[in-house]
């Protein structure tokens, strides 16, 4: 993956960053050249000020005005729209349904990740194979698998009720019911995305030195004392990246629940994102739909940066 | 160490059944879809059973509408101009942040990586409001330019990690020689990204020929319509009368990712690896 750099005695001058700056305040900084080649980054900066900062600025501000999206008119109502918020009936169980999403697929999509990532490392033949496919539902967008699924869940002649109906049982209405209809959604992007998991593992499983393994099985280690003890704690950092990549796919849920079931029956499978997008553009609340996304931006940040403290901590340890 | 014949004649048996497991499990909807889109409109048949009489009717269908065509075209050009300057802009963008670690600078780098932290939904009030005024509704320059500032922070961080482990050497050779930064940047560094580069533009591209929840909104106008968002035509308009034609057009549009995945694999698995573990 790294060049092959030419050979060279390790001084000060090519020791890479990282190591130098490990070690504290006091390393010396590199400034082997003037400030003249930050110029490069002045691209970046400025469409990322002005296409993602100012965006989330005019979100704040909107989300102290009551506007319908169009007109010229807005109208400075203070915290009205955040009040709202607590008053939404629909927002506790879109919460919820957020957080299933969001949860939900985290947990699912590292134990199959792992699961299916355990059973390919042993490389048996056809395992290639598995492992394509497993991956490929990762190039499809999520949108058109939405639509592609809804012909198993439908209730006339839908895939699962045409199995369902050779070991003799009645038809269901799969996505009538709120509660399952959110499980299934989630489950669709547990099926997609676990490809992503289990290559992140595998990658994980393959960075761990054989010798390891070797001398666990050499001092009787059994296999599940040798995942726990050895494999475990070595695959820490794939485990963290896996569950906060997952959180947060799950957590901003959208395309899968357009297609599915465009938040219904009635609002009952909405996440935050499709809750937002509909009431900016179907409610022409802008205000409030801002107040949402102010919401959800806080949401997602406050998780992830959790996440990835927690895990920083763990990784210690298990060194 | 060898197993007893018994043991290892089971084991065999449970990676095969494992194994095809997984590949019914996964291979059962895109067969679906392919056998939905062979079929005649008028054919009632379970969507499990195999086309009997199969039929290209459907795609000659979707290929004379028209629509699909334009949007693979729109999609196309989106996609590649998207993913060309996000190479360009996050690649210059790394290289300072690779090179020169103020605290300042790293500052900045922890300002695009935040970038990752915000879901486009969030803003989607802000971004629409900023392209109203911007008459950037219905453009492509306005789809690109929200794409690309968004799909940043992922190469910048793949690229300066990458960068940072290039002798540094060779950039002082190029100084000595009378290279400024920039040139230096691009005649002697860029060239090295090369293999990054492969990765950053498999998963950028393939994120952004499958993008949606921007496109829904900041295209409006349908012959500008991106292929998710023609798609979605397909099946809601026709979510009784023409499910076939619509699993045609799916098709139609999944396959070009589906084929080149299937040919540089090696190179798609490496790019989720880079970016999981780089990133």
């Amino acid at each position: 993956m790294t060049p092959s750099p030419p050979s060279m005695p390790v001084t000060r001058r090519n020791t890479p960053d990282r190591v130098l700056t490990r070690s504290g305040r006091n390393a010396p900084r590199r400034r082997w050249r003037g400030a003249s080649v930050n110029l490069l980054y002045l691209p970046a900066l400025f469409l990322t000020l002005a296409f993602v900062a100012y965006p989330l600025y005019e979100v704040l501000s909107l989300s102290l005005n009551q506007w319908n999206g169009y007109s010229q008119v807005r109208s400075f109502v203070g915290f009205d729209n955040y009040v709202r918020l607590t008053q939404d009936g629909y927002l506790p169980s879109i919460l919820g349904n957020t957080l299933i999403y969001g949860f939900g697929s985290a947990l699912l999509q590292n134990v199959f990740g792992l699961g299916i990532a355990l059973f390919l490392d042993r490389r048996l033949r056809g395992h290639s194979a598995v492992r394509a496919m497993v991956y490929l539902p990762v190039m499809i967008s999520g949108l058109i698998m939405g639509y592609i699924i809804s012909l198993f869940v439908q209730y006339d002649g839908g895939v699962f009720n045409e199995i369902l109906g050779i070991f003799g049982v009645a038809p269901v209405d799969f996505m009538a019911n709120p509660t399952r209809a959110v499980l299934i959604i989630m489950a669709i992007n547990v099926w997609q995305y676990t490809g992503v998991t289990m290559i992140i593992y595998l990658g994980g499983l393959q960075s761990i030195p054989h010798a390891l393994l070797e001398s666990a099985r050499l001092d009787g280690a059994g296999s599940w004392a040798t995942f726990r003890h050895v494999t475990a704690p070595l695959l820490v950092p794939a485990i963290s990246t896996a569950v906060v990549l997952n959180l947060i796919g799950g957590l901003k849920l959208f395309d899968v629940i357009v297609s599915m079931t465009g938040g219904g029956p009635g609002f009952a499978t909405h996440s935050l994102s499709s809750y937002i997008s509909n009431q900016y553009f179907n409610a022409q609340k802008a205000g409030y739909s801002a107040a949402l996304g102010v919401l959800t931006f806080a949401l997602i940040a406050t998780m992830s940066s959790l996440l990835t403290r927690m895990f920083r901590a763990r990784q210690v340890e298990a060194l | 160490m060898k197993q007893p014949l018994a043991k290892r004649a089971r084991a065999h048996a449970a990676n095969l059944s494992l194994s095809s497991l997984l590949v019914l499990i996964y291979a059962l909807p895109l067969y679906v879809a392919i056998s939905l889109s062979l079929k005649d409109i008028t054919d009632q048949s379970s969507l499990l059973s195999l086309p009997t009489a199969p039929t290209w009717d459907n795609y000659i269908k979707v290929f004379a509408d028209g629509t699909i065509g334009r949007a693979i075209f729109n999609t196309a050009v989106i996609t590649a101009l998207t993913v060309l300057l996000q190479v360009v802009i996050a690649g210059m963008a790394a290289y300072p942040l690779a090179r020169r670690k103020t605290r300042f600078n790293r500052w900045i780098q922890s300002g695009f990586l935040s970038v990752l932290m915000i879901p486009p939904l969030s803003i989607l009030v802000g971004v629409y409001s900023t392209m109203v005024a911007l008459h950037a509704i219905s453009t492509y320059w306005g789809i690109i330019i929200i794409l690309v500032a968004f799909g940043l922070p992922f190469p910048i961080y793949i690229f300066a990690n990458f960068i940072v482990s290039i002798p540094i050497s060779l950039d002082e050779a190029a100084e000595l020689d009378g290279c400024g930064p920039i040139r230096t940047f691009f005649l002697i560094i860029a060239p090295q990204l090369r293999p990054v580069i492969v990765s950053v533009v498999i998963l950028n591209g393939v994120g952004t020929w499958n993008e949606y929840g921007y496109a829904l909104y900041l295209l409006q106008k349908r012959e500008m319509y991106t292929v998710t968002l023609e798609i979605s035509q397909y099946f809601s308009a026709s979510s009784a009368s023409n499910l076939n034609g619509a699993a045609a057009a799916a098709i139609v549009v999944i396959l070009p990712l589906v084929v080149a995945y299937l040919a540089l694999q090696k190179y798609f698995i490496k790019g989720a690896l880079d970016a999981a573990l780089k990133g």
